[in-house]
Protein backbone atom coordinates (compact mmCIF):
# COMPACT_ATOMS: atom_id res chain seq x y z
CA UNK A 1 0.00 0.00 0.00
CA UNK A 2 3.21 2.06 0.14
CA UNK A 3 4.70 4.19 -2.65
CA UNK A 4 8.43 4.77 -3.17
CA UNK A 5 9.15 8.25 -2.70
CA UNK A 6 12.93 9.36 -4.24
CA UNK A 7 14.91 11.50 -1.84
CA UNK A 8 17.90 13.95 -3.19
CA UNK A 9 20.19 16.08 -1.19
CA UNK A 10 20.45 19.04 -3.42
CA UNK A 11 22.63 22.07 -2.60
CA UNK A 12 20.47 25.82 -2.61
CA UNK A 13 22.78 27.07 -6.11
CA UNK A 14 21.77 27.24 -9.35
CA UNK A 15 21.24 24.42 -12.26
CA UNK A 16 20.91 21.24 -9.26
CA UNK A 17 17.37 20.81 -10.22
CA UNK A 18 17.42 20.77 -13.92
CA UNK A 19 20.79 18.61 -13.36
CA UNK A 20 18.14 16.10 -12.18
CA UNK A 21 15.76 16.55 -14.03
CA UNK A 22 18.17 16.04 -16.82
CA UNK A 23 19.65 12.83 -15.72
CA UNK A 24 16.11 11.39 -15.41
CA UNK A 25 14.61 12.59 -19.03
CA UNK A 26 17.55 11.16 -20.26
CA UNK A 27 16.80 7.55 -18.78
CA UNK A 28 13.48 8.08 -20.04
CA UNK A 29 11.86 8.55 -16.88
CA UNK A 30 8.44 9.99 -16.00
CA UNK A 31 8.01 12.04 -12.79
CA UNK A 32 4.79 12.04 -11.47
CA UNK A 33 4.92 14.10 -8.18
CA UNK A 34 7.48 16.40 -6.97
CA UNK A 35 8.07 19.32 -4.06
CA UNK A 36 11.04 20.33 -2.51
CA UNK A 37 11.96 21.34 0.76
CA UNK A 38 14.46 23.88 1.20
CA UNK A 39 16.39 25.57 4.16
CA UNK A 40 18.91 28.87 2.53
CA UNK A 41 21.78 26.10 2.42
CA UNK A 42 20.15 22.98 1.22
CA UNK A 43 17.33 21.44 -0.09
CA UNK A 44 15.84 18.02 -0.21
CA UNK A 45 14.24 17.11 -3.82
CA UNK A 46 11.23 14.62 -3.48
CA UNK A 47 9.99 12.67 -6.25
CA UNK A 48 7.26 10.31 -7.57
CA UNK A 49 8.80 8.51 -11.14
CA UNK A 50 7.50 5.69 -12.78
CA UNK A 51 10.83 3.50 -12.65
CA UNK A 52 11.93 4.54 -8.91
CA UNK A 53 14.89 1.50 -9.18
CA UNK A 54 16.25 3.37 -12.42
CA UNK A 55 15.78 6.77 -11.18
CA UNK A 56 18.04 5.96 -8.32
CA UNK A 57 21.01 4.56 -9.83
CA UNK A 58 20.92 7.68 -12.77
CA UNK A 59 20.48 9.48 -9.77
CA UNK A 60 23.55 8.68 -7.60
CA UNK A 61 25.70 7.93 -10.60
CA UNK A 62 25.17 11.84 -11.13
CA UNK A 63 26.38 12.22 -8.06
CA UNK A 64 24.07 12.86 -5.62
CA UNK A 65 23.10 11.59 -2.50
CA UNK A 66 19.86 9.93 -2.46
CA UNK A 67 17.42 8.05 -0.84
CA UNK A 68 13.96 5.95 -0.86
CA UNK A 69 11.36 6.47 1.13
CA UNK A 70 7.75 4.85 1.40
CA UNK A 71 4.80 7.60 1.25
CA UNK A 72 1.37 6.93 1.02
CA UNK A 73 -0.88 8.19 -1.74
CA UNK A 74 -4.12 9.76 -0.86
CA UNK A 75 -7.21 10.23 -2.49
CA UNK A 76 -9.15 12.79 -1.68
CA UNK A 77 -12.36 14.68 -3.29
CA UNK A 78 -11.14 17.63 -5.47
CA UNK A 79 -12.94 20.17 -3.21
CA UNK A 80 -12.98 22.62 -0.42
CA UNK A 81 -12.39 20.00 3.18
CA UNK A 82 -10.88 17.32 0.82
CA UNK A 83 -8.13 17.24 2.39
CA UNK A 84 -9.33 18.08 5.51
CA UNK A 85 -11.01 15.24 5.82
CA UNK A 86 -7.86 12.72 5.57
CA UNK A 87 -6.08 15.14 7.62
CA UNK A 88 -8.80 14.53 10.61
CA UNK A 89 -8.35 10.68 10.52
CA UNK A 90 -5.23 11.05 10.82
CA UNK A 91 -5.62 13.13 13.54
CA UNK A 92 -8.34 10.83 15.45
CA UNK A 93 -5.81 7.83 15.06
CA UNK A 94 -2.90 10.08 16.24
CA UNK A 95 -0.93 9.72 13.44
CA UNK A 96 1.49 12.74 13.00
CA UNK A 97 1.96 14.03 9.45
CA UNK A 98 5.79 14.31 8.32
CA UNK A 99 5.22 16.22 4.80
CA UNK A 100 2.57 16.11 2.50
CA UNK A 101 2.51 17.12 -1.54
CA UNK A 102 0.37 16.83 -4.41
CA UNK A 103 0.55 14.84 -7.41
CA UNK A 104 1.33 16.53 -10.90
CA UNK A 105 -1.72 14.23 -12.88
CA UNK A 106 -5.12 14.03 -11.26
CA UNK A 107 -8.07 12.08 -11.63
CA UNK A 108 -11.37 13.84 -12.60
CA UNK A 109 -12.51 15.25 -9.35
CA UNK A 110 -10.24 13.61 -7.36
CA UNK A 111 -6.87 14.87 -5.93
CA UNK A 112 -4.25 12.60 -4.94
CA UNK A 113 -1.56 13.87 -2.23
CA UNK A 114 1.52 12.20 -0.61
CA UNK A 115 1.48 11.87 3.27
CA UNK A 116 4.81 10.77 4.88
CA UNK A 117 3.88 10.15 8.14
CA UNK A 118 4.83 8.86 11.16
CA UNK A 119 3.30 5.15 11.46
CA UNK A 120 2.47 4.06 7.88
CA UNK A 121 0.84 0.90 9.15
CA UNK A 122 -1.06 3.06 11.55
CA UNK A 123 -2.07 5.78 8.94
CA UNK A 124 -2.93 3.20 6.62
CA UNK A 125 -5.33 1.05 8.55
CA UNK A 126 -7.15 4.49 9.98
CA UNK A 127 -7.51 5.42 6.05
CA UNK A 128 -9.15 2.58 5.14
CA UNK A 129 -11.54 2.21 7.45
CA UNK A 130 -12.80 5.95 7.45
CA UNK A 131 -13.06 4.50 3.14
CA UNK A 132 -10.46 6.79 1.86
CA UNK A 133 -8.71 5.13 -1.03
CA UNK A 134 -5.25 4.46 -1.04
CA UNK A 135 -3.00 4.00 -4.13
CA UNK A 136 -0.53 1.70 -4.83
CA UNK A 137 2.77 1.80 -7.22
CA UNK A 138 0.95 0.01 -9.64
CA UNK A 139 -1.92 2.24 -10.03
CA UNK A 140 0.28 5.32 -9.83
CA UNK A 141 1.71 4.08 -12.62
CA UNK A 142 -1.10 3.62 -14.97
CA UNK A 143 -2.32 6.93 -14.25
CA UNK B 1 55.59 -10.08 28.47
CA UNK B 2 58.52 -7.87 28.23
CA UNK B 3 61.59 -7.93 26.91
CA UNK B 4 63.55 -5.89 29.00
CA UNK B 5 61.54 -5.38 31.90
CA UNK B 6 64.02 -3.91 34.35
CA UNK B 7 63.98 -0.95 32.11
CA UNK B 8 60.17 -1.07 30.69
CA UNK B 9 58.66 -1.22 34.00
CA UNK B 10 61.02 0.97 35.74
CA UNK B 11 59.09 3.07 38.31
CA UNK B 12 58.33 6.67 37.96
CA UNK B 13 61.42 8.18 40.31
CA UNK B 14 64.09 5.50 39.20
CA UNK B 15 63.32 6.84 34.95
CA UNK B 16 63.63 10.21 36.18
CA UNK B 17 66.92 9.65 38.34
CA UNK B 18 67.66 7.94 34.83
CA UNK B 19 66.94 10.46 32.71
CA UNK B 20 68.87 13.38 34.45
CA UNK B 21 71.89 11.58 34.44
CA UNK B 22 71.94 10.37 31.11
CA UNK B 23 70.53 13.91 29.72
CA UNK B 24 73.66 15.44 32.04
CA UNK B 25 76.15 13.56 30.06
CA UNK B 26 74.21 13.99 26.55
CA UNK B 27 74.88 17.92 26.51
CA UNK B 28 78.04 17.57 28.12
CA UNK B 29 79.05 15.50 25.11
CA UNK B 30 77.64 17.72 22.56
CA UNK B 31 78.88 20.81 23.91
CA UNK B 32 82.33 19.02 23.90
CA UNK B 33 82.00 17.26 20.76
CA UNK B 34 79.94 19.32 18.53
CA UNK B 35 80.82 23.02 17.64
CA UNK B 36 76.80 24.06 16.80
CA UNK B 37 75.69 22.92 20.18
CA UNK B 38 78.27 24.66 21.64
CA UNK B 39 78.31 27.52 19.53
CA UNK B 40 73.93 27.99 20.34
CA UNK B 41 74.63 27.17 24.28
CA UNK B 42 77.43 29.65 24.75
CA UNK B 43 75.00 32.64 22.80
CA UNK B 44 73.24 31.67 25.86
CA UNK B 45 75.58 31.79 28.28
CA UNK B 46 74.66 28.04 28.95
CA UNK B 47 77.38 25.64 30.45
CA UNK B 48 76.89 21.53 30.76
CA UNK B 49 76.87 21.90 34.30
CA UNK B 50 73.91 24.29 34.54
CA UNK B 51 72.01 21.19 33.29
CA UNK B 52 70.86 19.98 37.67
CA UNK B 53 67.07 18.98 37.18
CA UNK B 54 64.96 17.59 34.51
CA UNK B 55 63.20 20.65 34.77
CA UNK B 56 66.65 22.48 32.96
CA UNK B 57 66.08 20.87 30.06
CA UNK B 58 64.07 23.90 28.98
CA UNK B 59 66.94 26.40 28.95
CA UNK B 60 68.33 24.38 26.33
CA UNK B 61 67.57 25.69 22.67
CA UNK B 62 65.87 23.57 20.13
CA UNK B 63 67.14 21.91 17.34
CA UNK B 64 65.24 21.35 13.74
CA UNK B 65 65.18 20.08 10.65
CA UNK B 66 67.04 23.31 9.40
CA UNK B 67 69.85 22.81 11.68
CA UNK B 68 70.77 19.14 10.15
CA UNK B 69 70.43 20.92 6.95
CA UNK B 70 72.76 23.37 7.81
CA UNK B 71 75.38 21.02 9.08
CA UNK B 72 74.80 18.82 6.07
CA UNK B 73 76.65 16.39 5.72
CA UNK B 74 78.12 14.91 9.11
CA UNK B 75 78.49 18.62 11.20
CA UNK B 76 76.15 17.53 14.11
CA UNK B 77 78.21 14.55 14.37
CA UNK B 78 79.32 14.01 17.91
CA UNK B 79 81.38 10.96 17.50
CA UNK B 80 84.47 11.14 14.83
CA UNK B 81 84.10 8.99 11.79
CA UNK B 82 86.29 6.05 13.12
CA UNK B 83 83.41 5.11 15.45
CA UNK B 84 80.62 5.47 12.71
CA UNK B 85 79.65 2.76 11.49
CA UNK B 86 76.25 3.26 9.67
CA UNK B 87 74.43 5.92 7.98
CA UNK B 88 71.04 6.52 7.22
CA UNK B 89 69.31 9.57 5.39
CA UNK B 90 66.23 10.34 4.97
CA UNK B 91 64.44 11.19 1.87
CA UNK B 92 64.73 15.30 1.11
CA UNK B 93 61.53 16.58 -0.87
CA UNK B 94 62.97 19.54 -1.16
CA UNK B 95 67.55 19.83 -1.64
CA UNK B 96 69.96 17.82 0.62
CA UNK B 97 68.79 14.58 2.60
CA UNK B 98 69.32 14.37 6.36
CA UNK B 99 72.02 12.35 7.05
CA UNK B 100 72.56 10.05 10.48
CA UNK B 101 75.36 8.41 11.94
CA UNK B 102 75.45 5.56 14.40
CA UNK B 103 78.43 3.57 16.21
CA UNK B 104 78.04 0.08 17.57
CA UNK B 105 76.49 1.55 20.50
CA UNK B 106 73.99 3.02 18.82
CA UNK B 107 73.09 0.33 15.98
CA UNK B 108 72.57 -2.07 19.09
CA UNK B 109 70.86 0.47 21.57
CA UNK B 110 68.42 0.46 18.46
CA UNK B 111 68.19 -3.25 17.98
CA UNK B 112 67.02 -3.44 21.65
CA UNK B 113 64.25 -0.77 21.21
CA UNK B 114 62.88 -2.53 17.85
CA UNK B 115 63.12 -6.01 20.03
CA UNK B 116 61.01 -4.61 22.78
CA UNK B 117 58.43 -3.34 19.95
CA UNK B 118 58.28 -6.66 18.70
CA UNK B 119 57.49 -8.50 21.49
CA UNK B 120 55.21 -6.12 22.42
CA UNK B 121 53.49 -7.62 19.40
CA UNK B 122 54.06 -10.83 20.92
CA UNK B 123 57.14 -11.80 19.36
CA UNK B 124 59.29 -14.61 20.91
CA UNK B 125 62.49 -16.42 20.09
CA UNK B 126 61.05 -18.62 17.45
CA UNK B 127 58.47 -16.07 15.81
CA UNK B 128 59.11 -15.55 11.86
CA UNK B 129 59.32 -11.94 11.55
CA UNK B 130 58.70 -10.83 7.91
CA UNK B 131 60.37 -7.23 7.10
CA UNK B 132 58.98 -5.51 4.58
CA UNK B 133 59.73 -2.12 5.01
CA UNK B 134 62.56 -1.05 2.03
CA UNK B 135 66.22 -1.59 2.64
CA UNK B 136 68.55 0.83 2.38
CA UNK B 137 68.92 4.39 3.37
CA UNK B 138 65.65 4.36 5.28
CA UNK B 139 65.74 3.33 8.39
CA UNK B 140 62.46 1.05 8.01
CA UNK B 141 64.19 -2.12 6.73
CA UNK B 142 67.54 -2.33 8.39
CA UNK B 143 65.84 -1.18 11.69
CA UNK B 144 63.47 -4.23 11.96
CA UNK B 145 66.12 -6.11 10.55
CA UNK B 146 68.49 -6.15 13.65
CA UNK B 147 65.83 -5.52 16.25
CA UNK B 148 64.22 -9.24 14.85
CA UNK B 149 67.43 -10.55 14.84
CA UNK B 150 68.51 -9.52 18.75
CA UNK B 151 65.13 -11.11 19.46
CA UNK B 152 66.60 -14.30 17.81
CA UNK B 153 63.34 -14.37 15.38
CA UNK B 154 63.68 -16.04 12.31
CA UNK B 155 64.38 -12.84 9.89
CA UNK B 156 62.31 -12.85 6.44
CA UNK B 157 64.22 -9.56 4.92
CA UNK B 158 61.90 -9.62 1.39
CA UNK B 159 61.85 -5.54 1.67
CA UNK B 160 59.36 -3.76 -0.10
CA UNK B 161 58.23 -5.02 -3.64
CA UNK B 162 56.68 -8.62 -5.21
CA UNK B 163 54.15 -8.67 -3.12
CA UNK B 164 53.16 -12.19 -4.98
CA UNK B 165 56.09 -13.53 -3.74
CA UNK B 166 55.95 -12.03 -0.29
CA UNK B 167 52.73 -13.42 -0.18
CA UNK B 168 53.80 -16.76 -0.63
CA UNK B 169 57.21 -16.63 1.80
CA UNK B 170 54.50 -15.58 4.11
CA UNK B 171 51.83 -18.35 4.03
CA UNK B 172 54.99 -21.06 3.60
CA UNK B 173 57.05 -20.12 5.80
CA UNK B 174 54.08 -18.95 8.62
CA UNK B 175 55.06 -15.34 9.17
CA UNK B 176 53.37 -14.71 12.22
CA UNK B 177 54.69 -11.06 12.40
CA UNK B 178 54.79 -8.43 9.64
CA UNK B 179 56.74 -5.35 9.27
CA UNK B 180 56.28 -2.78 6.77
CA UNK B 181 53.47 0.32 6.27
CA UNK B 182 50.31 0.62 6.91
CA UNK B 183 49.38 1.13 3.38
CA UNK B 184 51.65 -1.83 2.33
CA UNK B 185 49.86 -3.72 4.73
CA UNK B 186 46.57 -3.11 2.26
CA UNK B 187 48.21 -3.74 -0.56
CA UNK B 188 49.18 -6.92 1.04
CA UNK B 189 45.63 -8.27 1.26
CA UNK B 190 44.69 -7.00 -1.86
CA UNK B 191 46.99 -8.78 -3.39
CA UNK B 192 45.89 -11.93 -1.47
CA UNK B 193 42.59 -11.47 -2.72
CA UNK B 194 43.86 -11.30 -6.36
CA UNK B 195 45.88 -15.00 -5.57
CA UNK B 196 42.80 -16.54 -4.41
CA UNK B 197 44.70 -16.63 -0.75
CA UNK B 198 42.18 -16.41 2.36
CA UNK B 199 43.82 -14.92 5.63
CA UNK B 200 42.81 -18.14 7.47
CA UNK B 201 45.89 -20.08 5.21
CA UNK B 202 48.39 -17.95 7.27
CA UNK B 203 49.71 -17.89 10.44
CA UNK B 204 49.91 -13.84 10.96
CA UNK B 205 49.12 -12.62 13.77
CA UNK B 206 50.77 -9.04 14.52
CA UNK B 207 51.40 -6.45 11.97
CA UNK B 208 53.76 -3.85 12.98
CA UNK B 209 53.24 -0.58 10.75
CA UNK B 210 54.43 2.55 10.63
CA UNK B 211 56.71 5.39 8.72
CA UNK B 212 53.18 6.95 7.75
CA UNK B 213 50.17 8.64 9.39
CA UNK B 214 47.44 6.44 9.66
CA UNK B 215 43.69 6.49 10.94
CA UNK B 216 41.87 4.01 13.53
CA UNK B 217 39.81 3.52 10.70
CA UNK B 218 42.16 2.46 8.55
CA UNK B 219 43.61 0.27 11.54
CA UNK B 220 40.26 -1.71 11.67
CA UNK B 221 40.51 -2.38 8.01
CA UNK B 222 44.00 -3.81 8.47
CA UNK B 223 42.88 -5.58 11.30
CA UNK B 224 39.89 -6.96 9.71
CA UNK B 225 41.47 -7.77 6.39
CA UNK B 226 44.38 -9.75 7.43
CA UNK B 227 42.67 -11.12 10.66
CA UNK B 228 45.57 -9.95 12.80
CA UNK B 229 46.51 -6.75 15.50
CA UNK B 230 47.62 -3.68 14.39
CA UNK B 231 50.23 -2.14 16.19
CA UNK B 232 51.16 1.74 15.65
CA UNK B 233 55.41 1.95 15.65
CA UNK B 234 56.76 5.64 15.59
CA UNK B 235 60.55 6.68 15.19
CA UNK B 236 61.96 9.10 12.91
CA UNK B 237 65.61 8.87 11.46
CA UNK B 238 67.19 12.16 12.92
CA UNK B 239 66.11 10.94 16.30
CA UNK B 240 67.27 7.21 15.65
CA UNK B 241 64.34 5.44 13.08
CA UNK B 242 61.69 3.24 14.06
CA UNK B 243 61.30 2.60 17.65
CA UNK B 244 61.10 5.50 19.25
CA UNK B 245 57.44 4.47 20.41
CA UNK B 246 55.53 1.67 20.09
CA UNK B 247 51.76 0.40 20.77
CA UNK B 248 51.60 -2.55 23.49
CA UNK B 249 48.82 -5.19 23.12
CA UNK B 250 46.42 -2.61 24.91
CA UNK B 251 46.18 -0.66 21.66
CA UNK B 252 45.64 2.91 23.80
CA UNK B 253 48.90 5.03 22.92
CA UNK B 254 52.19 4.57 21.97
CA UNK B 255 54.68 4.03 25.24
CA UNK B 256 58.02 6.35 24.24
CA UNK B 257 60.90 4.86 25.70
CA UNK B 258 61.80 6.94 28.10
CA UNK B 259 65.38 5.09 29.08
CA UNK B 260 66.81 6.39 25.91
CA UNK B 261 64.14 9.78 24.87
CA UNK B 262 62.90 12.38 27.23
CA UNK B 263 59.72 13.96 25.31
CA UNK B 264 58.17 17.00 25.59
CA UNK B 265 54.64 18.61 24.46
CA UNK B 266 55.33 22.25 23.64
CA UNK B 267 52.70 24.61 21.39
CA UNK B 268 54.38 24.88 18.11
CA UNK B 269 53.83 28.51 17.89
CA UNK B 270 54.77 30.37 21.76
CA UNK B 271 57.27 27.14 22.40
CA UNK B 272 55.61 26.66 25.48
CA UNK B 273 55.57 23.47 27.34
CA UNK B 274 51.79 21.83 27.02
CA UNK B 275 50.49 19.69 30.27
CA UNK B 276 49.70 16.16 29.56
CA UNK B 277 46.68 15.31 27.57
CA UNK B 278 47.20 18.47 25.94
CA UNK B 279 47.87 18.34 21.84
CA UNK B 280 51.11 20.10 20.57
CA UNK B 281 54.18 19.33 19.17
CA UNK B 282 56.27 16.26 20.19
CA UNK B 283 60.17 17.55 20.88
CA UNK B 284 62.51 14.36 21.53
CA UNK B 285 65.98 14.58 23.00
CA UNK B 286 68.06 11.45 22.88
CA UNK B 287 70.10 10.99 25.86
CA UNK B 288 71.57 7.24 25.21
CA UNK B 289 73.06 8.22 21.53
CA UNK B 290 76.86 9.07 20.59
CA UNK B 291 76.98 9.21 16.51
CA UNK B 292 73.94 11.97 16.44
CA UNK B 293 72.46 12.95 19.72
CA UNK B 294 70.06 15.17 19.59
CA UNK B 295 68.67 18.10 21.76
CA UNK B 296 65.15 19.19 21.73
CA UNK B 297 64.42 17.78 18.49
CA UNK B 298 61.10 19.47 16.89
CA UNK B 299 59.84 16.78 15.58
CA UNK B 300 56.91 18.70 13.69
CA UNK B 301 54.43 16.05 14.95
CA UNK B 302 51.04 16.82 16.71
CA UNK B 303 50.41 14.29 19.67
CA UNK B 304 49.74 14.42 23.42
CA UNK B 305 51.14 12.40 26.36
CA UNK B 306 49.81 10.61 28.83
CA UNK B 307 51.74 9.54 32.13
CA UNK B 308 49.04 7.25 33.19
CA UNK B 309 50.07 3.84 33.99
CA UNK B 310 49.14 1.44 31.79
CA UNK B 311 47.36 -1.83 31.93
CA UNK B 312 50.08 -3.38 30.43
CA UNK B 313 52.45 -2.91 33.05
CA UNK B 314 55.34 -0.87 31.28
CA UNK B 315 55.44 2.37 33.05
CA UNK B 316 56.59 4.59 30.30
CA UNK B 317 54.86 7.43 29.03
CA UNK B 318 52.30 6.99 25.98
CA UNK B 319 52.07 9.24 23.39
CA UNK B 320 48.98 9.23 21.55
CA UNK B 321 48.58 8.08 17.83
CA UNK B 322 49.76 10.78 15.68
CA UNK B 323 47.54 13.30 14.74
CA UNK B 324 49.17 15.33 11.80
CA UNK B 325 51.79 17.85 11.47
CA UNK B 326 52.40 21.40 12.76
CA UNK B 327 52.88 22.32 8.83
CA UNK B 328 49.18 21.73 8.70
CA UNK B 329 47.59 23.33 12.07
CA UNK B 330 45.79 26.55 12.16
CA UNK B 331 44.93 29.06 14.41
CA UNK B 332 41.71 30.10 14.87
CA UNK B 333 41.14 32.74 17.43
CA UNK B 334 44.07 31.93 19.28
CA UNK B 335 43.16 28.16 19.34
CA UNK B 336 45.58 25.67 17.63
CA UNK B 337 43.47 23.23 15.25
CA UNK B 338 44.37 20.38 13.47
CA UNK B 339 42.37 18.96 10.26
CA UNK B 340 42.95 15.62 11.39
CA UNK B 341 40.83 17.17 14.73
CA UNK B 342 37.96 17.27 12.74
CA UNK B 343 38.39 14.63 10.51
CA UNK B 344 37.90 12.84 14.10
CA UNK B 345 34.38 14.47 14.74
CA UNK B 346 33.11 13.57 11.36
CA UNK B 347 33.95 10.21 11.45
CA UNK B 348 32.53 9.78 15.18
CA UNK B 349 29.42 11.25 13.12
CA UNK B 350 29.45 7.87 11.48
CA UNK B 351 31.37 8.81 8.21
CA UNK B 352 33.73 6.43 7.07
CA UNK B 353 35.89 8.24 4.48
CA UNK B 354 34.80 11.64 5.27
CA UNK B 355 35.46 14.46 2.75
CA UNK B 356 35.59 18.21 4.34
CA UNK B 357 36.86 21.30 3.65
CA UNK B 358 38.01 24.00 6.14
CA UNK B 359 37.68 27.54 5.11
CA UNK B 360 39.62 30.07 7.38
CA UNK B 361 38.67 33.95 7.05
CA UNK B 362 38.47 37.14 8.66
CA UNK B 363 36.06 39.11 9.11
CA UNK B 364 35.75 42.00 11.43
CA UNK B 365 38.98 41.35 12.68
CA UNK B 366 37.78 38.19 13.89
CA UNK B 367 38.48 34.57 12.21
CA UNK B 368 35.90 32.26 11.20
CA UNK B 369 36.00 28.87 10.42
CA UNK B 370 33.49 27.24 8.03
CA UNK B 371 33.51 23.34 7.72
CA UNK B 372 32.17 21.75 4.39
CA UNK B 373 31.07 18.54 4.81
CA UNK B 374 29.97 16.55 1.53
CA UNK B 375 26.90 14.61 2.19
CA UNK B 376 27.17 11.34 2.01
CA UNK B 377 24.46 8.10 1.51
CA UNK B 378 25.06 7.70 5.47
CA UNK B 379 24.68 11.31 6.25
CA UNK B 380 21.40 11.86 3.87
CA UNK B 381 17.93 11.79 5.28
CA UNK B 382 14.91 12.47 4.03
CA UNK B 383 13.59 15.44 6.74
CA UNK B 384 14.92 18.77 6.74
CA UNK B 385 15.08 18.45 10.29
CA UNK B 386 17.09 15.45 10.60
CA UNK B 387 19.94 16.97 8.24
CA UNK B 388 20.27 20.36 10.53
CA UNK B 389 20.49 17.99 13.32
CA UNK B 390 23.39 16.32 11.74
CA UNK B 391 24.52 19.47 10.59
CA UNK B 392 24.48 21.01 14.52
CA UNK B 393 25.15 17.72 15.86
CA UNK B 394 28.97 18.32 14.15
CA UNK B 395 29.27 21.69 14.57
CA UNK B 396 28.77 21.16 18.86
CA UNK B 397 31.03 18.06 18.68
CA UNK B 398 33.68 20.70 16.86
CA UNK B 399 32.98 23.06 19.64
CA UNK B 400 33.25 20.24 22.28
CA UNK B 401 36.61 18.93 21.47
CA UNK B 402 38.12 22.06 19.93
CA UNK B 403 36.54 24.67 21.96
CA UNK B 404 35.43 27.11 19.12
CA UNK B 405 32.53 27.58 17.27
CA UNK B 406 32.32 26.92 13.94
CA UNK B 407 29.82 27.25 11.04
CA UNK B 408 28.89 23.51 9.41
CA UNK B 409 27.75 23.67 5.70
CA UNK B 410 26.27 20.50 4.11
CA UNK B 411 27.72 20.43 0.41
CA UNK B 412 27.22 18.09 -2.40
CA UNK B 413 29.35 15.06 -2.63
CA UNK B 414 32.17 16.02 -5.03
CA UNK B 415 31.95 19.77 -4.30
CA UNK B 416 35.27 19.59 -2.58
CA UNK B 417 38.01 19.46 -4.99
CA UNK B 418 40.64 16.57 -4.89
CA UNK B 419 44.03 16.69 -6.61
CA UNK B 420 45.59 13.23 -7.62
CA UNK B 421 42.83 11.59 -4.90
CA UNK B 422 43.90 13.72 -2.24
CA UNK B 423 41.63 16.00 -0.87
CA UNK B 424 42.73 20.01 -0.43
CA UNK B 425 41.84 20.44 3.20
CA UNK B 426 42.01 23.79 4.31
CA UNK B 427 41.45 27.48 2.27
CA UNK B 428 43.12 30.20 4.35
CA UNK B 429 41.60 33.41 3.65
CA UNK B 430 43.49 35.45 5.80
CA UNK B 431 46.14 34.73 3.83
CA UNK B 432 45.38 35.89 0.32
ZN1 LIG C 1 51.06 -0.61 27.55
Amino acid sequence: MFVKQISVFLENKPGRLSEITRVLSEKNIDISAISIADTTQFGILRMIVNKPKEAVDAIKEAGFPVSTTDVLAVEVADRPGGLNNALQVLRQAGVSVEYLYSFIKRSEDKALILFRVEDPRKAVEALKSAGIKLYGSDEIASL
Amino acid sequence: MYWNKTRECMPREEIEAHQLHKLKETVDRVYHNVESYRHKMQQRGLLPEDIKSLEDLRILPFTTKQDLRDNYPTGLFASPLSEIIRIHASSGTTGKPTVVGYTRRDISNWAELVARCLVMGGGRRDSVVQVSYGYGLFTGGLGFHYGAEKLGAVVIPTSGGNTRRQVMLMKDLKTEILACTPSYALYIAETMNEMGIDRSELSLKTGIFGAEPWTENMRNEIQAKLGIKALDIYGLSEVIGPGVACECGEQEGLHIFEDYFIPEIIDPVTEEPLPPGEKGELVITTIDKEGLPVIRYRTRDITSINYEPCACGRTHARIEKLLGRTDDMLIIRGVNVFPSQIESVLMAAGETEPHYLLIVDRVDNLDSLEVWVEVSEKLFADEVRKLEDVRQKIASDIYTTLGISVNVKLVEPHTIERSEGKAKRVIDKRKM
